[in-house]
Formats: C-alpha cells, sequence, structure tokens
C-alpha cells in the first residue's frame, strides 16, 4: 500500500514507520497541495476526512516516577509538578523551548479503495497557523474550530473560527498540557447577589497514579 | 398584505426535542430556515483530557459515558486500540461475547432512537413499544455487568467475566402473586443466553409491530419524506458514517469492510437507502434492527457450543482470579501493580474504529510507553453528523428541524465529549 501512495503522490513529504495505518508527514506549506492530491487522485481517492487531531507533545516520553534506578533512599518519588493534574491555573511552569511542540494529524479514508491514511503537520512555535482545509472537505469545518478550540491551533482560511466546545468567553486553551486538570474557574448560583458567579476553582490538584514509564527499550 | 422581517431565534438547550442540550441559533424567514448554527458543548467534561491523567483501565467507564445509549460499541473501540498498542490478541469466546453485546447494543440504540424520533414528531406509542424491548436487553446488561447502562464490560484482553449460567429472576413480593411472577419469569428459568434466544425469537414480531405504526403510516411519511435529504457524494464530503451515509445509498459497514473481531464469520446484509431522506434513514435502521437479531442468533448458537476462557491469559494486562490471589504471591503482587499501577503500553499509535450504531467510532490513541495515555482522541460519529446540521436544515420549515435533529440519532455525551 505504501509504495501505491510513494508511487502515485507526488511533493514533499515522509514516511513515518512503525504505524498501524500509513502515516506520512508533512511540511505546512505543502499541506494542502498533498490533500488535494490525495483527494483527487484517480487512484487514491481519499474522499472523506474523518478526523482533525491537534495534539501537545510537550510532556512526551516524560514520567513523573523513575523506575529504573533505586538508591539510598529507595525508589525515587520526585514528582516534578508539571503534569497538567498537579498545576493550578497560572502557575509559571518552567517549558522548555520544544521542537515541533504541536501537531495536527489527520485522518483521511478513502470509501472506494477501502484504505486509511494519517498525514501528520508538526508546528514549532506561536503563532500557530495552519491552512484551512474546509475547502477540500466540509467536515473539516468543526474539527478545526475544535483544534482551535482546545489547542489554540489557528486556520487560515476557515469561514468561521470559533469557539466550539468550552463556555462562551472561555479563557486559555485546555487542552494543552500547561493547562491544569482542575481546570480555571467554577461557576456556581450565588443567593446573596441572586445571580450566576465565575470563582477561582477551589479544589486541590492531585494525582492519583503516577505517570510511569517501563520497559521501553529505544 | 404585512410584510416579515428575519428574525432570530433561539431554540434550546432546555428543550425536549434538543435530545439533551443543544443549543440552536436559528435566521428564520417567516417560518422557513434561512441559518442554523448549533451551540454544543454544554456537556462537555474533557473526557480525553480526563483520560490522559489515568491509567488505561480506569477510562473504559469513562467511555460508556460518550454515546450513553450505545455503551458497549464505545468501549469496543476504545480497548481495541489498546489491544493494538499491546499487539495481543483475545480468546474466540471473549470475540463472540463482544459481536453479540455490540449488536444487542445498536438493537438498544435503535429503540431508543425509534421511540425518540417518533415521539418527536408526534406518535407517542411507539416510544412505550421501543421501551418495552429495550428492557429485556437492559437486564442482560445487568446480569452480565452487574450494571444497567454503564457496564464496563469489555477490557483490554477480554471482557471482565463470562456470561451468566443463570439469568436472575424476579423476586417474590407482596405485589405479586405466584401467577403473575411465573408469567414474569418465563424465560428466566435458563441462562443469560437461554433468555436471549427467547428475545431473539420474539423480535421479530416486535419489529413488525412497530412496522405496522410507523411505515405506511401517512402522518409519519409526511413528516419524513423528502426531509433533510443528502445527496451520496455530499455525505460521504460531510464525513457521514453509519445509517446516516447508507441511508444515503453509500453500502459503506465497518463491519464488512474493516471487519474486527468475528464479523467476518457472521451472516448478515446491510441495507441501504435510495434518496437519502429521514424517511430512507428510518428504514435503513429498521432493517439494521432485524440483521442485528440474526448476527445475535448466530452468536448464542455458537457461545452455547464453544465454552473456553473469556480473558486473555497474561497477568501483566488481565488481573488473577480471586481464589489464586489468596493463595499465590506472585498474584497478589500482580493484582497489586494492576490495580495500582496499571500497564505500561508500548509506544506508538493506533487509530480503532468500530462501526458503533450511530457510524464510525474512532478511538485515536497516542502512548509513550507509559501507564497512561498521552492523547486520546475520541472521533464520535455524531459530531460530523451535527455540523451538517445547518446544511440540511437550509429551507425547511422549523418543524422539519425537529426530525432532522430525530434522524440524525444525536446524542450530547459523544459530540461534547
Amino acid at each position: 500500500m505504501q509504495a501505491i501512495i510513494a508511487k502515485h503522490l507526488k511533493g514533499d513529504y515522509k514516511f513515518e514507520n512503525n504505524s498501524d495505518i500509513i502515516t506520512i508527514i508533512v511540511k505546512k506549506d505543502s499541506l494542502l497541495d498533498i490533500l488535494s492530491e490525495l483527494k483527487n487522485n484517480k487512484v487514491l481517492l481519499f474522499n472523506q476526512l474523518t478526523d482533525i487531531c491537534g495534539i501537545d507533545y510537550s510532556l512526551f516520553g516524560k514520567a513523573e516516577w523513575k523506575t529504573t534506578e533505586a538508591t539510598s533512599t529507595g525508589y525515587s518519588r520526585g514528582i516534578k509538578p508539571s503534569s497538567h493534574g498537579r498545576i493550578k491555573f497560572g502557575d509559571n511552569i518552567q517549558q522548555e523551548d520544544i521542537k515541533n511542540r504541536f501537531c495536527v494529524a489527520y485522518h483521511l479514508l478513502s470509501i472506494t479503495k477501502n484504505i486509511r491514511i494519517r498525514i501528520k503537520v508538526y508546528l514549532d512555535k506561536e503563532p500557530l497557523i495552519m491552512p484551512s482545509v474546509t475547502k477540500l472537505w466540509s467536515s473539516a469545518d468543526w474539527y478545526e474550530r475544535e483544534a482551535f478550540d482546545l489547542f489554540g491551533i489557528l486556520f487560515e482560511g476557515h469561514p468561521d473560527l470559533r469557539r466550539l466546545l468550552t463556555d462562551y468567553g472561555f479563557i486559555g486553551y485546555p487542552f494543552r498540557k500547561d493547562f491544569p486538570l482542575i481546570g480555571n474557574i467554577q461557576i456556581r448560583y450565588d443567593p446573596e447577589l441572586k445571580k450566576i458567579i465565575q470563582e477561582p476553582v477551589d479544589i486541590q490538584p492531585r494525582v492519583l497514579v503516577p505517570k510511569v514509564i517501563r520497559g521501553n527499550k529505544e | 398584505m404585512k410584510e416579515f422581517k428575519n428574525f432570530t431565534m433561539n431554540f434550546g438547550p432546555q428543550h425536549p426535542a434538543a435530545h439533551g442540550v443543544l443549543r440552536l441559533v436559528l435566521q428564520m424567514e417567516g417560518e422557513v430556515i434561512k441559518n442554523a448554527d448549533p451551540h454544543i458543548g454544554l456537556l462537555h467534561r474533557a473526557t480525553e483530557k480526563l483520560a490522559e491523567s489515568k491509567p488505561y483501565n480506569q477510562s473504559i467507564g469513562y467511555m460508556d459515558r460518550l454515546d450513553y445509549v450505545s455503551m458497549m460499541c464505545n468501549e469496543h473501540a476504545y480497548v481495541l486500540a489498546i489491544e493494538k498498542l499491546l499487539d495481543i490478541d483475545i480468546p474466540v469466546r471473549a470475540k463472540y461475547i463482544r459481536v453479540m453485546f455490540d449488536e444487542i447494543t445498536r438493537v438498544l440504540n435503535h429503540l431508543l432512537w425509534l421511540g425518540a424520533h417518533a415521539l418527536d414528531i408526534g406518535a407517542m406509542s411507539v416510544f412505550l413499544y421501543a421501551f418495552r424491548e429495550r428492557e429485556d436487553l437492559m437486564d442482560c446488561y445487568e446480569a452480565v455487568s452487574g450494571t444497567r447502562m454503564h457496564a464496563t464490560y469489555y477490557r483490554p484482553g477480554g471482557v471482565a467475566r463470562d456470561l451468566p449460567s443463570k439469568m436472575p429472576t424476579y423476586e417474590k413480593s407482596s405485589l405479586k402473586d405466584k401467577k403473575e411472577l411465573e408469567e414474569l419469569n418465563y424465560n428466566r428459568n435458563g441462562s443469560l443466553l437461554d433468555f436471549l434466544k427467547d428475545f431473539t425469537h420474539r423480535f421479530p414480531n416486535c419489529i413488525d409491530e412497530y412496522e405496522n405504526l410507523l411505515t405506511d403510516n401517512r402522518i409519519w411519511k409526511q413528516r419524513t419524506v423528502g426531509i433533510g435529504v443528502v445527496e451520496q457524494s455530499r455525505a460521504i464530503e460531510l464525513g457521514f458514517t453509519g445509517p446516516m451515509l447508507r441511508g444515503s445509498g453509500v453500502p459503506w459497514d465497518l463491519r464488512k469492510k474493516q471487519p474486527y473481531e468475528v464479523y467476518d464469520k457472521m451472516d448478515f446484509d446491510v441495507p441501504i437507502g435510495k434518496t437519502g431522506d429521514s424517511y430512507d434513514r428510518y428504514l435503513v435502521r429498521i432493517e439494521e434492527l432485524r440483521q442485528s437479531n440474526r448476527i445475535i442468533k448466530q452468536c448464542i448458537e455458537w457461545l452455547n457450543k464453544n465454552p473456553g476462557p473469556t480473558m486473555i491469559d497474561d497477568a501483566k494486562i488481565a488481573p488473577p482470579d480471586r481464589d489464586s490471589m489468596k493463595e499465590e504471591m506472585e498474584s497478589l503482587i500482580h493484582h497489586f501493580k494492576i490495580f495500582t499501577e496499571g500497564y505500561c503500553v508500548p509506544k506508538g499509535e493506533v487509530y480503532s474504529a468500530v462501526e458503533a450504531p450511530k457510524g464510525e467510532f474512532g478511538i485515536y490513541m497516542i502512548s509513550d510507553g507509559a501507564n497512561k495515555p498521552y492523547r486520546l482522541k475520541i472521533r464520535a460519529p455524531g459530531f460530523a453528523h451535527l455540523a451538517a446540521l445547518n446544511e440540511m436544515c437550509t429551507g425547511h420549515m422549523l418543524s422539519d428541524v425537529v426530525t432532522v435533529i430525530g434522524t440524525q440519532d444525536i446524542v450530547f455525551g459523544e459530540i461534547d465529549r
């Protein structure tokens, strides 16, 4: 299958190995060309856009609990307050400048040929601007709005880029890894003011099971 | 003559026909819809983010709550993704059990859809009929998992337990005399499979009853024929899946095209529509009820003949049984590790999709080798359908919005996530 795509798809891309379905990595600038080729090429005909997914890679492969070396003090429980389960809104966590922190993954399906493909585009720094694919597939409309809402990725050429899932007037991009799991504000009815008010969350962040990584031989 | 101006109308979020919490901002010209803008997210719980902070097994329960009328199908996509990452194969019996419960779930979903859709359009009694059968299937859910809806029955590596050999029965109470009790329990004296077998014999007649009420009903046809028409090419472009796509005449069903578990061994047909209107989608779903019934029958037959394990024999993934845990040190340690830390899943990413009753329910899972998913993306079928609401409603009357919402089979648990 990979050979067929390599034969019929021209442009600037490379294959990612060890994936369950064919995955290609594309530069932002050549995305629209590659996607329209994938859609319109008579051999491939990826006529359905199944999904668009934003990804924040900033904590990828970082465990909270060292598991390999035992020291005189026992296993290290050195918890760095970096995971989104342990921070509060506004906490200033030191973020290293991560290359390719954000990624947008497109899943395409060819109903006529019964194949799937995944296209990944890595993004470096703000402003995170991507070309919109709404002109190619109408279904991209809400998927792009969702990615904008949750990750703050902007889609150039989208007809109506508004927040989709979060509340009216929401601040922040909740699915980024530096957004706390407990959230930002809570809403309640105040019987004295006789109206609904917003206030900062009063629950404490906590993690019941630390993130550990075991048995991955590079 | 008085001139009408365009005006904006708010529909929902608390509206009985909105199937949950949908807010629609409608631009009206008289009673004709010019533009419909759905505002969603009122049921947003950030399931995907919550799953990132929990070991794999602890999120199965969240999957039930996504599309809360087709619970086990959501679990199925999730556990399939984990199994793909772990690269494990599950026992055949577990596969058959999963297929059987997927189809039970499809019947459950379509029954609720049928009842609610008819109720929205104005036919009260179908709802009561549909819920009568739903109750029996809910009992099956309860018999295997202990809960009527949010089962958490599928686990990575198989299913939580084997099918019970005895179906729970109604118990004595001061309100029921002996004869009544016997009537209630007439099909509950055997195993779960016997109960289901009895159900599959009764069910085709029940579908005939629903069809009697609706299929040739003049009012039903007036309200559904020609409403919300989606052409074949548009349906594909808009990301439609499931009955929404098949109603437009595309013979696409993941159970046939990309079979998972043992669907390739099942004998069933995939119905498709012609015109792509609400009536065709109704007919497609009714036929799917009959086909699901066929699949359930085949599964019962196989499961009755072939006992065997229902969970993978791998102590790192499946918890040990209670007896060995009490006696063996190894089992105790495994039990402790599974429930306090979970298991680590190899680095990688997978997309697994199942044919849920509403369409393609997909899980895109990225693992960085930890005991929690690094990123989980849920591809809900209803999300793409609702996004097309504007296109389907424009030009129709206000009352047809209700038909279109109904025909899309919207459930907010999965759309808002």
